[in-house]
């Protein structure tokens, strides 16, 4: 193993760690507000590390350049649905979670 | 490295199966979406998996595939299919009752 | 050693997963939760056609099942939903139908025993059979591409893609067929974030589909994958509310959709006057004539399955409007 190898062992460890974390989220947040921060933020930032862990592994500048749209459409996928999704919800009247 | 990235799919693979208790559960339609979104991001973090260890190419493409039709399904839930009015804060009575 | 492990237990996690997702999908009532396990479904039905290793069809269903299908279904319960509504009595007891009890019985035992058959077909076969994959390799040369896929798909078996594309077309039929039965859908004004999305994605999509579509001809790729993401860009901008104009509905719509058909037979009846037989190309034409087919035939499905997802005939549109 060379230290290029290590270090996508780690980086894709960490994404495995914001992965499981948004499961977590999906699970036990308590509406679908909050629950919207498993979809946008952990999943995105799981995926983005697990791109960078994977690129530097990759056979060409293009495999690279793939990688990292893949992650930009997910991201703007995630990001917009999020907002329609918490758009409709709150036009639909169901209320933010409180304490 | 190859039995690390195929341990790390079986793990994301796992935790898409805890999420689908989300879409069981519910309780909103918007609930289920969004377990079903997820789904999708962690299926292509899966095939950039598998395509590192198999060393297939062209698997990328596919998740290529997957991340842009990701929000497809999604407008059409959130333009057509989600219910106008409320009714679906509460909706104890369509459990399983009609199963057969 | 350790790596076989890790792929076995992937392979039957997978494998469960897909048998539990269809029994759920199938056996709940709420029709809703029945389209989200759907697309779960289509989503790892994608992985095990990756672990089949056939990224050709992984690439369809990752394009068809996990999206096109799952926005379908979507739009079609929305219809059926403004249907129950607006008070059809006979559309609405149809989903309350039951099934006969001794019939389900019957049909249980008819499906375990196709189960139990081809599971003995499958255990019983040789672990290593070299099918035709031998038969196809010595002649890849003469067939103008070097992907396996779709040398079979557009040279060796053209007619099978050449059917694929008429069922395709029939399928538009029997939904135009409908036509007349479902009010039309009020799509409301697409919020601003769904705009600038749309604008963002449809160019990708058309893109990408060109890309899939080139890349067939050495990787996998190919008419079908590259012309249901085609799809998907037109069916963003049917449900962002953007309906092509009633002109463009008319003939042009109509001469796209027959457009694919039409040049492989038209290719078909070439060939057999010159060649002699059906759809046999000059290897040294092949190539092209291959890029020329799935150009069309991409133009035709992309087209046929944003069609779907109008619904029934236009003419309904000035009835109502």
């Amino acid at each position: 193993m060379t230290l290029i190898d290590y270090l996508t062992v780690v980086l894709l460890l960490a994404g495995a760690i914001f992965f499981f974390a948004g499961t977590v989220g999906l699970l036990r947040f308590p509406d679908v507000y909050t629950r919207l921060h498993a979809l946008t933020k952990a999943d995105n930032v799981g995926l983005g590390l697990m791109v960078v862990a994977l690129a530097i592994q990759a056979e060409s500048w293009a495999a690279v350049g793939k990688l990292l749209l893949i992650w930009l459409l997910v991201m703007l996928a995630g990001a917009s649905v999020a907002h329609l999704v918490a758009r409709g919800a709150l036009r639909r009247g169901i209320r933010p979670w409180k304490q | 490295m190859q039995t690390f990235y195929l341990a790390l799919a079986l793990f994301l693979l796992l935790t898409l199966g805890a999420g689908m208790w989300r879409v069981l559960r519910g309780p909103t339609a918007a609930d289920r979406m969004l377990a079903a979104q997820l789904f999708g991001t962690t299926a292509v973090a899966v095939l950039l998996l598998l395509a590192q260890a198999s060393g297939n190419a062209a698997l990328r493409d596919v998740a290529l595939v997957f991340a842009l039709l990701a929000a497809v399904t999604a407008v059409a839930f959130v333009q057509r299919a989600w219910p106008k009015q409320k009714q679906e804060q509460e909706q104890p009575q369509e459990t399983e009752r009609d199963v057969d | 050693m350790e790596t076989v492990m890790v792929a076995w237990m992937f392979d039957s996690l997978l494998g469960l997963g897909l048998l539990w997702l269809a029994w759920q999908s199938l056996a709940c009532s709420d029709l809703f939760k029945a389209i989200v396990l759907f697309i779960a479904f289509g989503l790892l039905m994608a992985l095990a056609w990756v672990r089949l290793e056939a990224p050709d069809v992984a690439l369809a269903e990752a394009a068809i099942g996990a999206g096109l299908t799952g926005a379908l279904l979507m739009v079609a319960l929305a219809q059926l939903q403004s249907i129950e509504t607006n008070g059809d009595a006979a559309v609405a007891t149809v989903k309350k139908g039951h099934c006969i009890r001794p019939l389900q019985w019957l049909l249980l035992i008819a499906l375990s025993l196709m189960a139990t058959g081809l599971g003995y077909v499958i255990i019983s076969f040789p672990a290593h059979v070299p099918g035709l994959s031998t038969a196809v390799a010595t002649h890849l040369e003469a067939s103008g591409v070097s992907n396996p896929v779709t040398a079979v798909l557009l040279n060796f078996r053209g007619y099978d893609t050449l059917l694929e594309l008429v069922v395709l077309l029939l399928a538009l039929l029997g939904v135009w067929s409908l036509g007349g039965t479902v009010p039309q859908q009020t799509t409301t004004p697409a919020p601003l974030v769904l705009e600038a999305l749309t604008r963002l994605l449809v160019p990708m999509l058309i893109l990408t589909a060109a890309y899939l579509l080139w890349v067939g001809a050495h990787a996998p790729g190919g008419a079908f994958q590259a012309g249901s993401v085609l799809a998907a860009a037109g069916v963003l901008l049917l449900l962002i509310g953007r309906h092509p104009r009633a002109a463009l509905m008319a003939l042009p719509l109509r001469l796209i959709l027959v457009l694919g058909p039409a040049t492989f037979v038209a290719m078909a009846v070439v060939t057999m006057l010159i060649e002699g037989a059906l759809l046999k190309f000059p290897p040294e034409h092949a190539g092209k004539l291959i890029l020329l087919l799935e150009t069309t035939a991409m133009l035709s499905i992309g087209a046929t399955l944003a069609a779907l997802f109008l619904g029934g005939r236009r003419h309904t549109d000035k009835e109502h409007s």
